[in-house]
This record gives C-alpha cells, structure tokens and sequence, in this order.
C-alpha cells in the first residue's frame, strides 16, 4: 500500500498535488473536468480586501513552450470570495488554500484576518510576487528586508498558516526564502512567473498591452526545479514547487529537488485533466519503483 | 447550459475557401448536437510545445452525421498547422463554448439582419440555418468572398466589399463600402442585429442600432487562455459591474461571446 500522503504546516494533504494560484480560478470552471476532491489542494486565484479589475487586454499571449500572462491579479474581492467561493470548495474533501494579494501590508492583513473568520480556509499563500502589478505584489517580494517584514507582519494577524510565494525575478531567490522563514512563514511556494516581453512583429506592438508579463509553461520548469533545489538547501520549511509542471515525471522532479508539494498551473489550460493525471503519475511511478511513502522521495537528488 | 465535451475530433474534409481561409468539418458528435449558432469550441495544437488552445467559431454544423465545421483564418502557427491537416487526421476539441445567439429575439414574421465582417463571418452561416424569422445577412469582405453560396441558400445574402473591382463580377447584390453603407443604400430594415466582426464595424452596428433604436447583439473575439471562465484572460469592459467579477469587465469566454450591444463598452 502506497502513501502519498504530506504535510504542510501541520495541514494534511492526501497527495502533494495542488493547482497554481491564478490557473484554476476557484475551482468551480474546473468542477466539470476534475474531481476536486482528489487535488492535494485547490490553490484560489489571488484574493484582495476589495474587487481589483486587472490589466488591458490583450492579457495573454503564447510562447514555444508556454506563455506570458499579465492578467493583473482581477478578482471580486474577498467579501464576494467568502460568500460565493468558499461555500463551493466546502463542498470536495480538499485542502482550501487561498493565495492573498495586495498593494499595501494594511490591504494584505486586512484579507488575512477577514479570512482568518473562515473555518474552511486551511492554508494562506500571501502573493508578494506578482509580476503585473506595480505597486505592491513585486516591490514587496525583490527585497529580502520587505519580505521579512511582511511575512513577520502577516504572521501577527493569521489564523492559519502562511506560505510566502516567492518571485524568480532577483539575483539569488534563497535570500528571499531565508528571509521569509526569518519572519515566521509556515511554508513557500515558488517559483512566481519570470518576467518577460513579447513584441508581435507584424503589427510592431506589445503582445500584451501591459508590455511586459509572466512567462510560465514548461519552457521555465528547469528554472524553478534549480530555485527549489537551491532553496530546499537554504531553509528546513516546506517548499511547494512550480513551474511548467505538465506530468508526473515534471513533479517528481520537484520533490526529489526538495519540494514537499507541488502546483500545475499553465498545463490546466492545454489539458484541464492535468491535475488528475500527474496524481495518476505519481502513484504509478512509486509503484514501479517500490517507493512506499511519497515523503521518502522529498529532497532525495542524488 | 449543454455539457462542454472533450473529443478527440477525427476530421472529415478540409478546403481552403479563401486566400487564408481554409473550412474543416469534424466528427464530434456531441458538441454538433449541443451546440447553438455564436458558441465556439476550443482547439487543441497536436505539437506540445503550443500551451494555449485556438477558440474557433462554430460555422455550422450536421447534427445528423454528428459533424461541426470551422471556417477559420490562418494567423499564426497554431491555425497554420490545423490548415495542414487532411481528412482522417485529428485534433483536440473542447465544446461547445460561450453563450451564442439569442435565438427567441427573431420569431416568425421579424426580420433580423446577420452582420458579419471578415472572418466574424462564419458564425452567421448556422445562426441563418437555425434562426425561426427571416434572415438577411449582410456579409462585409474585403476583396474575396467566402461562404456566400451558405449564407444565400440558408437566408437572404447582401454583400459590401471594400475592394471595388469585385462589386461588378458577383452574382449577388453587392455594394461598394462596409455593411453599414450596404445597409443604408439599399435601404434595408431589421428588427433585431446579431453581429460579429472587427471592434471598429461592431462600434459602428452598435450606433446605428441604438440611432435607430434596434435591439443589438454583438459577439467580441478576445485573447483566450482556458476558454472556460478560469483565466480573467478574455474580458471585455461592461456598461455596469458584472456579478461574477464584481467588477466592470465580463469574461468573453463565459458570459460572451454574444453580449445585448448596451451592456459592452467597445
């Protein structure tokens, strides 16, 4: 009989297999694809005090072997979130983890502690690394003082436990990692979207109207599996790794780098199915290879 | 709503109708039977390395032989490999999508006009097949026409071209300029619009419905990522703050295509 079975800060996950905030929504677009309550967990797109409308379109664009996003973190807010979103997810045997934005540390514990309310919010993942959003997101997470600051903040008003979600976007990430569990994070996630630009040749414009945006696909997964490897060396908390996960073997890949749970984010566009496959996958790699307890594969690189 | 399907669709035909413009028909048995007139479905890249799926309007469809055609414009790599492929080869689709035309605005005894410009054409060939009142789509091309034989057996055709040259050597009614000028020449009346075509000719239906006080539907095309409501990548500025979002903007892929003109900012 085979485990899958991880931890996140005390929380209990059937199988280290998550969704990658800002891909699945709520949950509910994907109710018709996926049986929610076989996810680890479902990751909510970023939730802020109040409704944000994001960027101009266009907000996507595609790249070989993945794509660019500047949605700019659009969401209804976390009244509407607690009143329409939460009730929904009560409904599957998952973890819950609401990923939570915003442009100041006041809007960031403002949603904390409305959340910390919420009986059926088992984890927070504080987004202090968005590429699309000028004022705060990313001016938070580049500076590993602010990230310190913030995670130690956000520490004061949260019921649950907070993962930091780190951006790729700086020198060294395992300064920001350090400093995230210096402040008192329960866990981290990363890796957040890389910058990038795309330029449509033939109209000679931006690709996306916000010029630049996050790239992220398969074309980045070597990136992030390197930062998790790094990072999991740098911190004792868990890591939940991302970044161009399309199957089990991209995942697996992340939990012998040192993560302890992993996200699939951009391959649920191309295949909404992804989650359940790479779940599949995973269980029938430690099948053939005798692996009994999934937590014996974490940070077991040779 | 119908059930979305995820097929692997084998295709039965494909022809090139127009410079860049290639028609496809596919098996697909159930998006065929669900579908309505305005939804589109998602296409899927055979190469892995394409990550986004390819939203194409539904054409028209065979509920009978279970088969749904795709008259698509070739952009890019993604639709330049599906114009490649050959009866018995497949592709990914998921479907039907959106909401589609409004069918119960034009009963027996209206008139609705069917106006479509480019490629916001093809979605007009199955809203004339299955529409109850009359149908008189006015087609706006630029110098080459395509699903005209369609469009004059399902309903009545009137053509604009931009391009001159052709007006003289077509067999239906053609006028010189866009579909508004065809509209006004021939002195045409409606009592409802369905529309889909470039921004600049929707802004333009969308004045001359509400100068003319017609009711007006307009379907928008937007950069898609999941095309089933997930992403926030499609949305469209709405008039008053839409439920879901909480905010002013709609999902073009949930809410839309096809929007009442007054409720979108365009």
């Amino acid at each position: 009989m085979i485990s899958t079975r991880v931890s996140i800060a005390g929380v209990e996950l059937k199988n280290p297999v998550m969704t990658a905030s800002g891909t699945f929504g709520s949950g509910m677009e994907y109710g018709e694809f996926v049986d929610l309550s076989r996810l680890g967990a479902v990751v909510t797109k970023g939730v802020a005090n109040v409704p944000w409308p994001g960027n101009p379109t266009p907000r996507v664009a595609e790249i070989r072997g993945g794509m660019m996003n500047a949605i700019g973190l659009q969401n209804p807010g976390v009244e509407t979130f607690c009143s329409r979103d939460l009730p929904f997810l009560e409904q599957f045997d998952t973890a819950v983890v609401v990923n939570v934005c915003g442009h100041t540390t006041e809007e960031y514990v403002e949603v904390v502690e409305r959340l910390s309310e919420e009986k059926r919010v088992d984890l927070l993942e504080i987004n202090i690394s968005c590429p699309n959003v000028r004022c705060g997101g990313i001016s938070f997470g580049q500076n590993p003082e602010s990230v310190e600051e913030i995670t130690r903040e956000i520490k004061k008003h949260a019921k649950q436990p907070v993962i930091m979600k780190l951006s790729p976007n700086v020198t060294d990430i395992t300064e920001l990692a350090r400093a995230a569990e210096a402040g008192g994070a329960d866990a981290i996630s990363m890796i957040n979207t890389l910058t990038g630009m795309k330029i449509d040749v033939n109209r000679r414009t931006f690709a996306l109207a916000n010029q630049t945006g996050g790239v992220s696909g398969p074309a980045i997964h070597p990136i992030a599996v390197r930062m998790v490897y790094q990072s999991a060396q740098a911190v004792q908390i868990p890591i939940i790794g991302m970044g161009g996960i399309t199957s089990a073997q991209d995942a697996l890949e992340f939990i012998l780098a040192g993560a302890t749970a992993v996200a699939v984010g951009t391959a649920n566009f191309r295949n909404p199915h992804t989650t359940i496959e790479v779940i599949d996958g995973v269980e029938d790699y430690m099948r053939c290879q005798n692996v009994e307890d999934i937590r014996t594969l974490i940070g077991a690189v040779k | 709503m119908a059930e979305k399907s995820m097929i692997r669709a084998e295709i039965l035909s494909q022809e090139r109708i127009a410079s860049q413009i290639y028609s496809m028909w596919l098996k697909a048995e159930p998006i065929a039977r669900a579908a309505v007139p305005g939804q589109f479905v998602s296409v899927y890249s055979n190469d892995s390395g394409r990550m986004l799926p390819r939203p194409i309007s539904i054409c028209e469809t065979n509920p009978e032989r279970g088969a749904l055609r795709l008259v698509y414009r070739v952009v890019g790599a993604g639709t330049a490999e599906f114009s490649g492929y050959q009866a018995g080869d497949r592709l990914d689709i998921l479907g039907p999508l959106g909401n589609g035309f409004p069918l119960d605005r034009c009963q027996n005894g209206r008139t609705a006009f069917l106006i479509g410009g480019g490629i916001g054409i093809p979605p007009m060939v199955e809203l004339s097949r299955r529409l109850k009142g009359r149908a008189l789509a006015v087609a706006g091309y630029r110098d080459e026409l395509f699903l005209a034989e369609e469009l004059a057996a399902y309903g009545e055709l009137r053509i604009a071209v931009e391009d001159a040259s052709l007006s003289a050597a077509e067999p239906y009614g053609v006028t010189h300029g866009n579909v508004l000028d065809c509209i006004r020449q021939n002195h045409l009346h409606a009592d409802v619009i369905y529309a889909c075509g470039p921004t600049p000719m929707l802004r333009a239906v969308k004045a001359y419905a509400q100068e003319n006080r017609i009711e007006c539907w307009l379907s928008l095309e937007q950069r898609m990522a999941c095309g089933f409501g997930a992403c926030l990548a499609c949305v469209c500025e709405s008039a008053a703050a839409d439920p879901h979002s909480q905010v002013k903007n709609k999902r073009v892929c949930k809410e839309g295509p096809v929007f009442a003109a007054e409720d979108v900012i365009l």
